[in-house]
């Protein structure tokens, strides 16, 4: 592998052998691929429009919003935007995004393999999330549902409603299946493909960060498949098990949907973190501070994340037996995601800091999460619960958490891997310029929200009372210019495509396997197994040769 | 690197574990015996015990199942770990909401008498 | 075994159902396993689910759910407990077949499987079809009629029939029902094998995917293993 390499790095920009891009040609090699990179490539696209879609409604929701008395939209209309915002966001960006448009590309190359464990399933996890979309989506066709995300019974369930329910049930059941092959897929790779010489503690920290997310995608998302399962049937044959006037409990339906939609959260972090791990570490020109608390942190945050859902219920009429070992255990959550944060910084200190976009986006991360998790706190402790539960202040919590940790990572990784996914290089310029709006337009549409919610104005309300309007114009503001940052940011990326600088096969000096690939690398990835890397944040056997031929791995004598 | 997948593999690969004759009738004649176990316990009237022997019954079959013919017992640790581990969360989840739902009961008794006949629903 | 090295025999030549990323049978084999074991794994919780609201349901209308069993005719749960454990033996026994290259021997324990996951199903249509038609549905539509009440035990038919009783059955039917439509699954995926089984494909180098579908079949049989107490004698 290293003289391949040196003499790589002795040629000018070599010729590229056929890449995964141009092996095959015509819709249906792509449609029905088995290859992890271009399902990986569909994912983005899919996923990229999700967050475009999901970012106009909310821009429709923040411009009603302008007026104290509403009026852009219907309260009806408005109603059903919000709900579809949340679902659309959630199920269709936030918990696939990362795993599925940046993990599914990344993680063989990681391992030095040539594809997942289960190619077949990849792509028919990718076709269950294309049809649990377009279900999403029917839901508008049949006038809407207006019931938030969290679709509570009874009302959610009363015939009243219409059949967008329906669509919208059975859309989570197909998105949820999707997102379990996705984390089976993972889990089985991880744990039985990778090459010689790359033990449990060798393994780059975002394919730790996956390991854990694609244990709660198995272990939660069955329980919102049945809960989906269940309500439809309750729907249509009137079971009797959420719905009071049949005999039903709505209380029971919350604790089915929150032990998925808990862990669901974890499932949208730990692969952020797992990014965050990866850019710190190369941008900082310094191996990962702490490995292996970081390690045994993402299994941490995901065991314990089972354990806390009952803080979403304080309100509903759980007993107060519950609320209380909930809020308890609410607090231990927060414990490992500290311990990123300080190993993650300490991995900052006396570094070789690069403020490439991944490094500023990664940056604007540590702030944003920072703030985030601890107003979580404020949430999880009973007393200030009440008052807070159902205000803008738990909107801007976990907008701080979904947006601006969990986005923002997103943007990184994608930032970082590009170059290894298109073999281009993006604008730098245009890529600090769009992590500057998003980092201001974040703050202004954000930061007024937690007051506002002090302040008592409630969520999902098409009109507020007119003390709060200058919360919610400053925070309209804000919702543009962070919009315009991410068109900013899809523009450049977009740009790049056509004229940006052809990518060597590691632009970044890092480490880890994706590197020693080709940018794009070949339909097959590695013509031979490559044997592990001397660790994944060892960067000794690195230098840098030009800007045009990246880093390679010079002769170690050790 | 001895914690290499390749090894573990081989290791399990070199001598793929066959169920012999023996083991599958008596595994299924053990299941035949606890089936009729479950049923002549269930004759007994023993109050709430009664669910938690056959439910404890019911568990010693399963486990039967799953280290015989499943062949746990022979094959990788890990697959026992992901039963073990999925077990444990759905005992979780039953057990707290249970433990939840009951608890709240004697609130929903304690509204219901203070506002007779208000809200719909049955008892 | 070299750490590198794929594990097949032949120079250059793969075996036929290796797959292209897989460094050997071996490999496969064992990812394919865990692989099923993580799909079970969700069918726990899946199942889990309703369990739970079982056990909701159970603990706060204890009288409920024991005035409700009598419903269901014993003998047929048995019966059909062990009509699934003996479609656990033979798949059990389909995988051993394979594993030792017995074509005939395997054939005939799949072939047996299905017939008894098919006699599973019977004996469930019957039950359903009975209950039906004698008013006893799910939530608000459970009527029980009298020649079906004339049937229960002289303690039950003493008692009122509970307002609630359909939530018992809604239970009942879901829970049943969703692990009857697991025994179709089954039943589907035991004919593939079948099929592939008549071609040749599988034997001593090559047998995953039947020990993958005998894994599937063993969790439903798992599961009825619950059921059945749960419902039938308690």
């Amino acid at each position: 592998m290293s003289t391949a390499v040196a003499a790589a790095a002795a040629a000018p920009a070599p010729a590229v052998a056929e890449s995964y891009l141009s092996h095959g040609r015509g819709p249906r090699s792509w449609l029905l691929s088995l290859d992890h990179k271009r399902i990986g490539v569909m994912y983005l696209l899919a996923i990229g429009a999700s967050l475009l879609l999901g970012g106009v409604f909310a821009l429709v929701l923040r411009l009603n919003l302008w007026r104290p008395e509403g009026g852009l939209v219907s309260n009806d209309a408005f109603n059903k935007l919000f709900t579809l915002h949340g679902a659309v966001m959630i199920f269709l960006f936030v918990i696939p995004g990362i795993p599925a448009a940046l993990g599914n590309f990344v993680l063989p190359l990681q391992l030095g393999a040539k594809d997942l464990a289960f190619p077949r399933v990849n792509l028919i996890s990718f076709w269950l999330y294309v049809v649990g979309a377009i279900l999403f989506l029917a839901t508008l066709v049949v006038g809407g549902i207006d019931t938030g995300w969290t679709i509570y019974p009874p009302y959610s369930l009363e015939s009243a409603r219409g059949l967008g329910i329906l669509f919208a049930l059975t859309a989570l059941f197909v998105v949820g299946f999707s997102s379990i092959l996705t984390g089976l897929n993972f889990i089985a790779t991880i744990h039985r493909m990778r090459p010689p010489g790359m033990g449990w503690f060798d393994l780059p920290l975002f394919l730790w960060a996956l390991y854990a997310t694609g244990l709660i995608q198995v272990i939660s998302t069955p329980v919102l498949g049945i809960t989906a399962a269940m309500g439809f049937l309750e729907r249509i044959f009137h079971l009797g098990l959420f719905m009071p006037e049949y005999g039903g409990d709505p209380v029971l339906f919350q604790h089915f949907f929150w032990f998925y939609s808990h862990p669901a959260v974890y499932i949208m972090i730990l692969p952020a973190m797992g990014v965050v791990s990866e850019v710190v570490s190369v941008f900082s020109r310094k191996p990962i501070f702490g490995y292996r608390f970081i390690a045994m942190s993402s299994i941490a945050i995901a065991v314990i994340g089972f354990l806390v859902w009952g803080h979403h219920m304080f309100v509903s009429g759980q007993s107060a037996a519950a609320s209380i070992v909930f809020s308890g255990l609410t607090f231990f959550v927060a414990i490992p995601s500290a311990i990123k944060v300080f190993n993650w910084l300490a991995t900052m200190y006396r570094g070789a800091i690069v403020l490439a976009t991944p490094m500023v986006y990664v940056l604007t991360f540590f702030a944003i999460f920072a703030v985030g998790g601890l107003t979580g706190l404020f949430l999880g402790a009973l007393a200030t619960d009440v008052p807070l539960h159902d205000t803008y202040f738990v909107v801007a919590h976990f907008h701080f958490v979904m947006v601006g940790a969990v986005m923002t990572a997103f943007l990184a990784g994608l930032h970082y891997w590009w170059p290894k996914i298109t073999g281009r290089m993006y604008d730098e310029r245009l890529g600090l310029w769009s992590s500057a709006l998003v980092f201001v337009g974040f703050h202004v549409t954000f930061v007024p929200q937690f007051l506002a919610g002090v302040a008592g104005m409630p969520r999902r309300y098409a009109t507020y009372a007119p003390a709060l309007v200058g919360h919610n114009r400053v925070s309209t503001v804000g919702a543009f210019v962070l919009a315009a940052g991410l068109c900013l940011a899809l523009f450049g990326l977009l740009r790049s495509l056509r004229s940006g600088r052809p990518a060597p096969p590691n632009p970044w000096g890092a480490a880890s396997l994706e590197w020693a690939a080709p940018s794009p690398p070949p339909w097959d990835n590695f013509e031979r197994t490559p044997h592990a890397p001397p660790g994944p944040y060892d960067y000794s056997g690195l230098r840098h040769v030009s800007d045009e031929a990246g880093w390679v791995r010079g002769e170690v004598s050790r | 690197m001895n914690d290499s997948p390749v090894s573990a593999v081989a290791a399990v690969h070199a001598a793929p574990h066959v169920l012999s004759v023996r083991a599958l009738l008596g595994t299924a004649g053990v299941l035949a015996l606890l089936t009729a176990a479950t049923v002549a316990a269930a004759q007994v009237d023993l109050g709430r015990l009664n669910i938690v022997l056959a439910l404890g019954i019911a568990s010693a079959k399963a486990t039967v199942v799953a280290l015989y013919f499943m062949h746990l017992r022979w094959g990788s640790r890990f697959h026992l770990v992901v039963l073990g581990g999925a077990v444990i969360f759905a005992v979780l989840l039953a057990a707290f909401v249970v433990f939840d739902t009951t608890e709240y009961q004697g609130d929903i008794r304690a509204k219901a008498a203070a506002a007779p006949g208000a809200g719909a629903g049955r008892p | 075994m070299s750490a590198h090295g794929p594990a097949h025999a032949a120079q250059g030549e793969r075996p036929p159902f290796l797959a292209h990323h897989f460094e050997d049978m071996g490999v496969q084999l064992e990812t394919t396993k865990l692989g099923v074991w993580l799909f079970l794994a969700s069918e726990v919780l899946f199942f889990g689910g309703l369990f739970t609201a079982y056990g909701v349901y159970r603990a706060n209308h204890p009288e409920l759910f024991h005035y409700a069993h009598f419903f269901l005719d014993w003998r047929l749960g048995a019966a059909n407990t062990l009509v699934l454990i003996g479609s656990s033996l033979s798949a059990a026994w389909s995988v051993r077949a394979a594993q030792l290259g017995r074509r005939r021997g395997l054939e005939v324990a799949l072939l047996v499987t299905i017939a008894l996951a098919c006699v599973f199903l019977v004996v469930k249509y019957l039950e359903y079809s009975h209950k039906l038609h004698a008013g006893v549905g799910w939530g608000a539509s459970c009527r029980p009629s009298a020649e079906i009440l004339a049937t229960l035990p002289d303690a039950a038919r003493a008692l009122p029939v509970p307002a609630q009783l359909g939530t018992f059955f809604a239970i009942y039917y879901l829970m049943t029902g969703l692990h009857g439509i697991h025994v179709l699954v089954g039943i589907a995926l035991f004919g593939w094998l079948v099929a592939r089984a008549r071609q040749g494909h599988f034997g001593a180098g090559y047998y995953g995917p039947v020990d993958a579908v005998a894994l599937y079949w063993h969790l439903v049989d798992m599961i009825w293993i619950f059921l059945f107490p749960l419902f039938y004698l308690m």
